[in-house]
């Protein structure tokens, strides 16, 4: 049995995106730029894709910037707000620990240039607090910037709560919408976003293809010279297939969101079920505010690259938060901010169901997870340290 | 290209080796599970000779494949002989590693020395004679 159980990584295009794409590819390849009608067919083509766009999250259409996809977006958002910061001599700004390393290593950056970063903890459900929000906000903040649903364990923020807090004391919130763009109702006028980031192929759309949504009055920062489009925001010609692909995408997944989330976590929570019958094994992240196709577990006394590869084996495409997978020394940071230990984290697991999952394949995938983890437990030192009681459990 | 070469994911899917000796004449144990790969190897050793070998391994594709060539290269060795394993001749063995990877290698050679110094530990002792461990 073959089944991609890796959605937060990358999705399938839809028939529909590839559709919307092949006409700019083959006919009506012309510049937007240019002056004659075949380059006006597809400025129109992009307007429309805008429009279509901006509606999914109740947006103003001249709000949208296209851009190579999410990591450019989180980039462009908060290098804009902290450019607007510092002309007001404002150079605070509000994270939390849990964010994307689009907006983390950009943070970081601002750092190195003299600005003050609070991280929002994120306690053991992976949730921010409102109140805490507050506590951090100072004169100086300029921005708020906090994901709406976390990548690796699909925990949902209160960005409501948290756009009405900035919103009440003049400050920008952006928020890092990658993972809930296409999967989760948004409306950025009654949640109180001033900029959102966004990327096609997290909701079936093409690859290198996303959006910066920006409230009217919100002045960009070019991060790409060179031209006149996006109305001056980003240079480039743009990317007209990627665009049609990524408004065809958003719009079926808003069309068919209700019906795909509900089924969604209905087979997430049997997921859930069947992998918290294995022994010393934990849920990460709330289990209620959470993505509906997100599973993401830890298992103690082994070592998450194993898994993946034996998952692998059996045809299962999973991914996990070890430092073995990401090349570094050490586990997610996510992992570590909800408070899995490094013994922990290391044997990590996310599963992210795609909108096709069935229940076979969830119980397919539950048997398979059970025997790999009781496999590697066979012949790992550290469990059987556990076993004899020469360690304490942490699961 | 795949991460791992053929001879890695071969032993990966099916090591040589694994398990525990109970009455081992040497036991090694190197890392920690703080950074992701632990490794134990276990020793049954006559006449200075490796009769038999076993480990246990927590960590990654590599370290348990790492474990097991490990393991493969000095079974039926002298213990002299073994002593001179290096992490060079397990990647190569196992037709390379990635470069990220190469700490798995390096693992699986100190965990037998380890295990061999053990051994000699426990030889001298058994002597009566003082620690003559050769580092």
């Amino acid at each position: 049995m073959n089944i991609y159980a890796d959605n937060a990584a990358t999705t399938k295009m839809s028939r529909a995106a590839v559709e919307a794409m092949l006409p700019y590819m083959e006919d009506y390849y012309g510049n937007p730029s240019s002056l004659y009608s075949f380059g006006q067919r597809a400025r129109e083509a992009v307007e429309s894709a805008r429009k279509s766009i901006a509606e999914c999250i109740g947006a103003d259409p001249r709000g949208i910037v296209f851009t190579s996809g999410g990591s450019e977006a989180d980039n462009q958002a908060i290098l804009s707000a902290a450019a607007l910061g510092k002309k007001n001599g404002k150079t605070h700004i509000i994270s939390d620990e849990i964010e994307h390393h689009a907006v983390l290593h950009t943070l970081k950056k601002l750092e190195r240039e003299g600005f003050r970063v609070t991280y929002l903890p994120v306690h053991s459900d992976g949730v921010v607090r409102t109140e805490e929000l507050e506590a951090a906000i100072r004169e100086d903040t300029c921005l708020v910037t906090v994901m709406y649903a976390n990548n690796e364990i699909g925990t949902l923020q209160p960005v409501r709560e948290i756009g009405k807090i900035c919103r009440e004391r003049k400050i920008l919130f952006h928020t890092d919408a990658v993972q809930a763009v296409g999967h989760l109702p948004i409306d950025v006028e009654s949640e109180y976003i001033d900029m959102l980031s966004a990327s096609a192929h997290k909701f079936h759309g093409p690859k290198g293809t996303g959006f910066l949504y920006a409230r009217k009055g919100i002045r960009l920062t070019n991060l790409i010279e060179g031209g006149a489009q996006e109305r001056g925001r980003r240079a480039g010609t743009e990317n007209v297939p990627g665009i049609m692909g990524m408004a065809a995408a958003l719009a079926e997944s808003v069309r068919d969101m209700e019906e795909n989330a509900k089924r969604a976590a209905a087979l997430r929570d049997r997921l859930i079920k069947g992998l918290a019958a294995i022994p010393h094994s934990a849920l990460n992240g709330d289990p209620i505010k959470r993505l509906p196709s997100n599973v993401s577990f830890c298992f103690e006394g082994i070592e998450g690259e194993s898994l993946l590869l034996l998952l692998d084996d059996k045809g299962i495409c999973a991914s996990s938060g070890s430092a073995c997978t990401s090349g570094s020394l050490d586990p997610s940071h996510v992992l570590l901010a909800i408070g899995r230990v490094h013994d922990v984290a290391h044997g990590s697991l996310r599963l992210t169901l795609g909108d096709d999952a069935t229940e076979e394949q969830v119980d397919y995938i539950i048997q398979s997870v059970k025997d790999v983890v009781e496999y590697l437990r066979g012949f790992s030192p550290v469990w059987r340290d556990l076993c004899a009681g020469k360690a304490q459990f942490i699961l | 290209m795949p991460l791992y070469s053929e001879k890695v994911m071969d032993h990966f899917r099916n090591p040589r080796n694994v398990g525990v000796i109970e009455d081992a004449d040497g036991v090694g144990e190197v890392g920690n599970a703080k950074c992701g790969d632990i490794m134990k190897i276990y020793l049954k050793i006559d006449d200075d000779v490796i009769t038999d070998v076993k480990f246990e391994t927590f960590g990654c594709g590599s370290a348990i494949a790492s474990s097991s060539m490990a393991t493969e290269l000095i079974k039926g060795k002298p213990v002299a002989e073994a002593m001179e394993l290096t992490n060079k001749a397990v990647a190569e063995a196992l037709d390379g590693l990635p470069d990220y990877k190469m700490h798995c290698s390096v693992l699986a050679e100190e965990a037998i020395k380890n295990a061999l110094d053990d051994y000699y530990e426990k030889k001298a002792k058994k002597a009566g004679q003082p620690d003559k461990t050769e580092q």
